[in-house]
């Protein structure tokens, strides 16, 4: 059996790559393996739990639930992309300070939901906030301490 | 100077590497010239294999071997029991493992046939399908009862029944307490606990080394120590020929401790073969069938009352569900006996289990392990018997609680760490106090009246456990200062979250006299420390946290003997601090640690007779039995009397698990456990048809919690230090998840007014379709 390769290019935090792939590998295969950007975590495969989140095109898509080549010409943003050098974002100094953490597995697909939510919601409330991240599955914290990370991010962010 | 950072809320030093995306985890890790695995599941829950073919499969183009039990040879053997069972008198225990790939019979549906091992995982998921399976399916074994009736079908022929283990333990006369007793309340309750999901599955990577001869295998278990000594007995290799590394672990809860996972075998065996690296990583949909779940139990219960409501004694007869083998001993249904004594005095007690075979996925322990269905059947008793001899609920429990002076208070039967069931410390009614004060308890009636005034159902709960944490046997650690000023600290726990780099190193920082900052702990790899047992129990910052305590306390000798020579001074004049050591008042004398760790490891001239290197200690510790940690939870819902929908209004926990290492961290571990006592309460179900066929093996229709589901908790604690170890620590992993399902009960039934219908909630999980069921039938 001989598998069909295709030609892509895709943006990854802002640096391009140019790779061959076969038509059924996923994005999230890609990142992980192909671009060995290994902090985009897969959880469930079926695009519930939302570990895999990521930006395609400036908004959160779940890696899962795509496939390589449908990235094609596309740019895309991870969990690497997120700190300045050594300095974390807002949101991932406040789930720092608020322990909004623990295994750490789901927390680069809540980065990748909660920050583009902030963009767009300066100034959330606890309910918003919670209905923001209720696509993203956290077995570990009960989301409390997320929740108060986000708001503790916001905050800042309004200055 | 000494607590500096102990009781701190110190922020966590792991988080950097997990907030940016730079921590390790199984699937992370890329070796030259690795092969990908893929194990083909039996489909059947019951049934005698006929055929495995993977003839078809060796011929597609990128595999390079498939392997069923008949390539196995003598390597194929039922796996090692990893936890015996205690000595209890007059115990049956019918010890069945499975092996790594099934060979005459499959018992549950998930238990592999057949691995592939090809260049990729693409390939090996495709070459699955090539693979001709027949199974002569034979009935399967789904209910406890139904398992042990008269001509059922055998899960294990050669045992000639069902019952996997029988165990009678208890202490006074229940018959006694029966005939004094003025009220006698009967009921039959059923328990399930779900699966842990960690949102990370299950993942191995190994590499054989055979020109050194050495295995390397990266493994998200909990207890790497115990896979490297197992794996060391099944290969005929020595100990120091193996290393396990449990690397960043994406949430254990319980199953990630279980061995051998059949995968754990058949990636080094098959690595041998091939001398190549392998990797597998399960599936999200894998997951729901080949990693251990904790499902249920059935309860026939008494409890014999004075008509005040004092408790005089407790009969329990119960069922519980091991799975198709028992690898794991009787570490949940022993839990569950146990802890069903809750806070209470409890004179007169028998109790009474037996263990099933079914054909269902093995049960091993998950967050709680069995505590829950303890803590449900006495919870809920006490429940209707407050009902019943018209006291009131929060009252019927203050009244039965041991006294703060009765500790050690000795329960008379044998924990699962083998030690007799005894209260190392506690103080149960300012608990108790607290948690009523914090919902708002007293004013609680009136609220309910003028909410239901405006068609609004609240209900109030109130639930209380202990939980026997931190046993042993031991764990060890050793500390060392690095010449360049940074602490290094190393066990043999694995970590999953925990919060393990952070509390141990606040434990070294204040001994050492170094910012928290500086102490980097290794866990879970087993050239960096080679004994221990693992992280479970509620034991890791017991156990492993006083091993850590005592290898620092010597190096802190170290470093005071090392600068008073320096210094030509008394130890008694030196202070620790800021990574160095100073002369106290006088100025400018000082010498940092660096320095006196190159200065502890020279390089020329002679040393003293038995001088050691460095600025180093390996230290163990083991407590004589477990720490008894204790809480209160209590809860205000608001529940739709007709879709049965309910919404959390407010969720008290108010916890003592002795003295506090990390405020910030404890919180997260009790809320997280919470969370997950609320799913199982609520939301979680293992749905399973009478094939023993999974119905809801995915996480859309499997539901765990999400952030709309799991309220804002209000938290409070007691201190009530453990005398069992010198930190007065007790654990507090499990704690948060063990009294959810009595509370959701309590709850519903006061929200819906299910007392004066004569409806009855004695099962966990609950729902809102079955709620609807329970009122439907009572008409």
């Amino acid at each position: 059996m001989t598998t069909e390769r295709h030609a892509i290019s895709v943006t990854v935090n802002g640096v391009r790559h140019d790779k061959t792939v076969e038509a059924r590998m996923l994005l999230s295969d890609f990142i992980r393996h192909e671009l060995l950007l290994s902090g985009t975590h897969v959880g469930c495969e079926h695009g519930v739990c939302g570990a895999c989140t990521i930006w395609f095109d400036g908004f959160p898509a779940r890696s899962c639930l795509m496939f390589a080549v449908q990235a094609d010409g596309h740019d895309i943003a991870t969990v690497e992309g997120l700190a300045d050098n050594d300095k974390l974002s807002p949101l991932q100094q406040a789930m720092h300070e608020a322990h909004g953490l623990q295994c750490g597995y789901c927390t680069p697909g809540i980065l990748m939901t909660m920050s583009h939510f902030l963009a767009s919601n300066p100034a959330p409330d606890e309910q918003a906030v919670r209905e923001a991240l209720s696509g993203n599955l956290c077995r570990c914290t009960g989301y409390q301490h997320i929740v108060d990370a986000v708001l503790l991010a916001a905050e800042r962010m309004r200055g | 100077m000494e607590t500096r950072y102990f009781g701190a809320s110190v922020k966590r030093n792991e988080d950097q590497r997990l907030l940016t995306g730079q921590a390790l985890f199984i699937d992370d890790i890329e070796l030259p010239g690795m092969l990908h695995a893929a194990v083909l599941r039996s489909a059947v829950a019951h049934g005698r294999i006929v055929t495995v073919d993977v003839s078809a499969a060796l011929k597609r183009e990128g595999v390079v071997a498939a392997y069923t039990a008949q390539d196995l040879g003598d390597f194929w053997q039922p796996g090692p029991l990893l936890v015996p069972p205690p000595p209890i008198e007059g115990s049956v225990f019918n010890l069945r493992t499975h092996a790594c790939l099934a060979k005459d019979k499959v018992r549950y549906a998930g238990e592999p046939l057949a691995i592939v091992i090809a260049a990729d995982r693409y390939i090996a998921e495709d070459a699955l399908a090539d693979i001709v399976v027949d199974i002569e399916i034979l009935p399967a074994l789904v209910d406890l009862e139904a398992a042990l009736a008269k001509g059922a079908a055998l899960v294990h022929e050669d045992l000639g029944s069902n019952i996997a283990a029988h165990i009678h333990q208890g202490k006074g006369d229940y018959a006694r307490a029966a005939s004094r007793a003025d009220h006698i309340i009967k009921r039959r309750f059923l328990y399930e606990h779900g699966i842990s999901s960690p949102i990370e599955t299950r993942g191995i990577v190994v590499q054989w080394d055979a020109r050194g001869g050495q295995l390397t295998m990266w493994d998200t278990t909990q207890a790497p120590v115990f896979v490297r000594n197992g794996l060391a007995a099944v290969f005929g290799l020595s100990e120091r020929q193996v290393r396990v590394i449990a690397p960043f672990v994406g949430g254990g809860f319980g199953p990630k401790i279980m061995m051998f996972y059949p995968e754990e075998l058949l990636l080094p065996w098959a690595a041998m073969q091939l001398n190549r690296p392998i990797k597998w990583i399960e599936d999200r949909l894998e997951h729901f069938v080949a990693t251990t779940h904790e499902r249920g139990q059935v309860h026939d219960s008494k409890i014999a009352l004075t008509k005040d409501g004092k408790i005089l004694g407790v009969k329990d007869v119960f069922l519980h569900d091991s799975g198709a083998y028992d690898p794991y001993g009787l570490t949940v249904p022993i839990n569950s006996q146990c802890t069903l004594l809750g806070p209470y005095v409890i004179p007169d007690y028998d109790s009474t289990f037996t263990c099933v075979f079914t054909n269902l996925p093995i049960v091993t322990p998950y967050r709680g392990a069995g505590r829950q269905h303890g803590v449900f059947v006495i919870e809920r008793l006490l429940d209707i018997a407050a009902h019943e001899l018209g006291i009131d609920p929060a009252e019927i429990r203050r009244r039965n609680l041991i006294p703060p002076d009765a500790f050690p208070y000795d329960n008379e039967i044998i924990y699962q760490d083998f030690a007799p069931l005894s209260y190392d410390s506690g103080d149960y009614e300012p608990v108790l106090d607290k948690a009523l004060s914090a919902i708002g308890y007293a004013g609680f009636k009136d609220e309910q009246a003028a909410a239901r005034a405006k068609g609004k159902h609240l209900g109030i709960a109130v639930a209380a456990y202990v939980e026997g944490t931190g046993i042993g046997p031991y764990e060890g650690a050793r500390v060392q200062v690095q010449a360049n000023g940074r602490v290094s600290v190393a066990t043999g726990i694995g970590t999953q979250g925990q919060g393990h780099y952070t509390v141990f190193a606040q434990i070294v920082a204040d001994q050492v006299g170094c910012d928290v900052r500086d102490v980097d702990v290794v866990t879970g790899d087993t050239d960096r420390f080679h004994w221990g047992a693992g992280t479970f129990a509620s034991r890791g910052a017991v156990v492993a946290g006083n091993a850590v305590n005592e290898a620092s306390k010597v190096v802190r000798q170290k470093i005071l003997t090392l600068a008073a020579e320096h210094f030509e001074c008394a130890e008694g004049d030196l202070e620790l601090g800021q990574g160095q050591v100073s002369i106290v008042g006088v100025r400018g004398q000082a010498i940092r640690l660096s320095e006196l760790a190159q200065k502890a490891n020279p390089m020329r001239g002679a040393v003293k007779p038995g001088a050691e290197p460095g600025l180093e200690s390996t230290q163990y510790f083991g407590p004589p039995s477990g720490a008894t940690a204790s809480g209160v939870h209590a809860m205000i819902v608001e529940v739709d009397p007709e879709t049965f929908t309910l919404a959390i209004r407010k969720y008290v926990i108010v916890h003592d698990c002795g003295t506090v290492i990390n405020p910030l961290i404890l919180a997260g571990q009790i809320i997280g456990g919470a969370a997950q006592g609320i799913g199982n309460a609520f939301y979680e179900k293992l749905m399973y048809d009478d094939a023993g066929q999974l119905l809801n093996a995915s996480l859309a229709d499997y539901l765990l919690p999400t952030s709309l589901d799991v309220p804002r908790f209000v938290l409070d604690h007691t201190v009530t230090p453990s005398p069992l170890n010198p930190l007065g620590i007790k654990g507090a992993g499990e704690a948060g998840a063990i009294p959810a399902g009595p509370l959701f009960a309590q709850a519903i039934e006061d929200a819906l007014g299910f007392k004066a219908k004569g409806i009855e909630l004695l099962e966990i999980p609950l729902s809102p379709a079955r709620l609807w069921e329970l009122t439907q039938q009572a008409g």
